[in-house]
């Protein structure tokens, strides 16, 4: 596994925001961010919060726009540059390549649990009877009462709408997969299996970037810690 | 200048009737297609078929033996005054029966007997434009004519089978000249619609107030629109003509009495008395109102 | 004469490209020098106030108006690509109703509507020549059920409608052909909040079943985000800023764009 070349690849990777409601306030937030990820491997980001780990999540799944250096993502036998890919080349990697789970459940109003987490699956090219396998799996594990799963998640408490959303998030077969707090406020039952779902995926192969609070988590969790701090945004920029 | 009124032969100047067969040329040339003109104003009221008698004007000759019907008789008011009309400023002679008669002025009826080709027959018009009912903008209308785009007459047809079951658009029932102009045939009952097929006579159309002029050429085709499971047909009626007893032609149903009696005889008066005058008898002939089944009265 | 360009278009051809859009009414500026590529399957969003040329782009690109300067190239079903402005009336109008909807925010400008909501689905299909009764009555009543309206008010008219469920007649009247590209101008506006969110869920759903491109213009950003997967932002009649849905809404890089953004409740 360890010869095996980087899924995820950053490059002296930047960002500062400009705030124009706020007089064109700058804020550096990271620079010269290098790092890779090898296939199999977790890759946690380290840091206090506001040291712009999460900037570099969003980026690398191109939700946030990259001001400096290159996002190296492989897709197949193709190496893209995120940074600077077209919109459609990013839709293509997200639906193919990288996976984004947040601890924020953002799904279309009005469709029930089981469906949601089925698409997800599905979206990679999960036949249907396999998708809603996994998907009753994947909600069994992270005790999404049954009863519910036929209902939309917008009525849920705020610990069950979060395992939907990792249920959904976790669904899908992509080589690269984002984890930002998933597991924030989750009980420790719940943790645990979060834990041994990261570590199924690796197994699989799947290169994680991951951010987790959570030390235990972390630890249980991670091959590599690499510490934002060291590229605290350039205030020179 | 006819000798005995005045006026210039027919009412119509020169130059107008010129104007006026030129669109009738145009229309001929474009079967179907509504040719704009400068409708001029007439002696009589819009709705009286200034469109109808400016047509008759403009290609009337003295030689020419004319016959006005409306809604098939030969003696209401309005086919009575434009037979006069005619007879007056133009010295023709005037007919009631079809066979004699060169020019057939019509509104709402083609007659029954077959028509040749020495014959021309002249509609009245009031609404010329089979889209109108769903176009209200005329630019609209005219467009779609230009790329004979024809889907919302048949939205028209489908709201009559959605109604009423069948399509009930009984008179004034679209049709598709030469594969090409869809046109309003005027409003003739749609019994009449397949008489304008291959009709042998000229069929010429005058709208006044509208101020168009469209045309059906002798001998060609006249296709009523219809869906493939809802094929055009014409009315049937259950009983013959009660004076004539002629059956396959398009009946009128009279009342007689404030009892519910009431009769069905023939919307072609001269189709209808011939009959009779060749011995045909309905069941009925010697019952009827003599204003019913007297002679068409003529001046 | 039309040009007419048979090199066949690659699989991964754009549907519909703009190339430098601009149009003035007279001196006054309407939009300028608008350029992107439409997929298929693509939806794009258009936001930005009224008057910031959004409603001129929208009426360019549908050929309702013809360009100061600039061209709309599409490639139709048969694979060759299309200046637009060089078709002629019948080739346009015979796309407008077969490969492209327009579903407009007024929808009494969408429907007929004196007649009924059969007709008003089964007129395009008579438009390009189906002549079965039969056939066009289920094909119709097969879309009401598409679009969450009950078979018995098939023959009734949308004047008797609820302002969604003209909307949805609206929806099924432009997708009864089967078009790729579909333009909507503010399709959910002026409906209640709930009867918002119905319409969006259906015509969600209805754009990924079909593979639709869409190009929708909105002042709404929910909208724009529930439905769209890029934006274009215009002001003043120019693009000023343009990227993935996600990503100009959650980090908007222009000036406008922020206060765009920032005031819009969080949703």
């Amino acid at each position: 596994m360890t010869t095996a070349s980087p899924l995820l690849t950053l490059e002296t990777v930047s960002r500062t925001f400009t705030l124009h409601l706020r007089g064109g306030l700058r804020l550096p937030v990271v620079s010269g961010v290098s790092f890779s990820v090898l296939p199999g491997e977790c890759v946690v980001l380290g840091g206090p919060s506001g040291a712009g780990k999460s900037s570099i999540l969003k980026m690398v799944y191109g939700n946030y726009r990259c001001d400096g250096g290159r996002i190296l993502l492989r897709d197949g036998a193709e190496t893209v540059d995120v940074a600077r890919a077209e919109p459609r080349r990013i839709l293509r990697l997200r639906r193919d390549v990288m996976g984004y789970v947040s601890q924020f459940l953002r799904v279309i109003p009005r469709v029930p649990a089981l469906d949601i987490v089925t698409e997800a699956a599905r979206e990679t090219g999960v036949a249907a009877e396999e998708a809603r396998r996994r998907a009753e799996r994947l909600l069994a594990l992270l005790n999404v009462p049954e009863r519910l799963w036929s209902l939309p998640p917008a009525t849920f408490s705020g610990g069950e709408q979060q395992r939907v959303n990792i249920a959904r998030g976790l669904a899908a077969e992509r080589p690269v997969l984002l984890l930002d707090e998933p597991t924030a406020s989750l009980d420790a039952r719940n943790r645990a299996v979060v834990v041994d779902l990261v570590a199924e995926k690796k197994a699989q192969g799947v290169a994680v970037l991951g951010i987790f609070h959570d030390e235990d988590v972390r630890d249980a969790v991670a091959d590599r810690i690499v510490d934002v701090t060291r590229f605290a945004g350039a205030r020179a920029a | 200048m006819s000798a005995a009124t005045g006026y210039s032969f027919a009412y119509l100047d020169e130059q107008t009737k010129r104007m006026i067969r030129r669109a009738i040329l145009k229309a001929i040339a474009v079967p179907g297609y509504q040719v704009p003109f400068a409708s001029r104003e007439m002696p009589m009221p819009y709705g009286w078929g200034t469109g109808g008698v400016q047509v008759t004007a403009s290609i009337i000759g003295p030689d020419d033996v004319l016959k006005v019907i409306d809604q098939g008789s030969d003696d209401t008011t309005n086919a009575v005054s434009i037979r006069k009309f005619f007879a007056r400023t133009a010295g023709v002679a005037t007919t009631t029966k079809t066979r004699e008669a060169t020019v057939i002025q019509t509104r709402h009826r083609i007659p029954e007997a077959k028509l040749g080709e020495h014959q021309i027959l002249v509609y009245q018009v009031p609404i010329p434009e089979p889209l109108r009912f769903l176009e209200p903008r005329e630019t609209e209308t005219r467009r779609l004519h230009a790329l004979a785009d024809y889907g919302l007459m048949h939205v028209k047809l489908y709201e009559d089978i959605a109604r009423h079951g069948h399509i009930a658009t009984t008179y004034a029932y679209p049709a598709e000249v030469a594969g090409r102009y869809v046109m309003d045939p005027s409003p003739i009952p749609k019994f009449d619609n397949p008489k304008m097929d291959m009709c042998e006579a000229l069929q010429l159309f005058g709208a006044g107030r509208e101020k168009r002029i469209y045309a059906v050429p002798p001998c060609t085709r006249v296709r009523s629109l219809d869906f493939e499971d809802h094929p055009f047909t014409v009315q049937s009626f259950r009983e013959p003509c009660a004076l004539c007893a002629a059956t396959g032609v398009y009946l009128d149903e009279v009342v007689l009495d404030d009892r519910g009696g009431r009769m069905f005889v023939c919307s072609d008066t001269d189709f209808c008395e011939e009959r009779r005058a060749d011995g045909h008898r309905g069941h009925l002939l010697g019952e009827a109102p003599a204003a019913i089944a007297g002679e068409a009265g003529d001046a | 004469m039309r040009e007419t360009n048979r090199v066949r278009a690659m699989p991964d051809a754009p549907l519909l490209s703009a190339e430098s859009l601009t149009k003035f009414y007279g001196p006054r500026l309407g939009c300028a020098d608008v350029s992107f590529d439409l997929h298929e399957g693509e939806v794009l969003a258009v936001v930005g106030e009224s008057g910031s040329g959004k409603s001129t782009l929208l009426s360019l690109l549908s050929t309702e108006l013809a360009p100061s300067r600039g061209a709309v190239r599409y490639r139709m079903r048969d694979g060759s690509v299309r200046d637009l402005n060089a078709l002629t009336e019948a080739e346009r109008r015979f796309l407008l109703r077969t490969d492209w909807g327009f579903v407009r925010q007024d929808a009494r400008e969408g429907l007929r509507m004196g007649v009924s909501a059969g007709a008003n689905v089964g007129e395009r299909l008579m438009a390009v020549g189906d002549r079965h009764y039969g056939r066009i009555r289920a094909t119709a009543l097969d879309w009401l059920g598409r679009v969450e309206i009950e078979a018995a008010r098939i023959d009734d008219t949308p004047q008797s409608f609820s302002g969604g469920m003209r909307q949805r007649l609206q929806i099924a009247r432009n997708l009864v052909t089967r078009p790729r590209l579909v333009f909507m101008d503010e399709p959910t506006s002026g409906l209640d909040v709930s009867v918002q969110a119905r319409l969006l869920d259906l015509i969600r759903g209805l754009v990924a079943e079909l593979g639709l491109a869409v190009v929708i213009v909105t002042h709404d950003l929910a909208v724009a985000r529930l439905l769209s997967h890029r934006i274009m932002v215009m002001r003043q009649g120019r693009v000023i800023e343009t990227g993935l849905t996600d990503q100009v809404l959650d980090d908007p890089r222009e000036a406008y764009t922020q206060l765009l953004v920032s005031s819009v409740l969080a949703a």
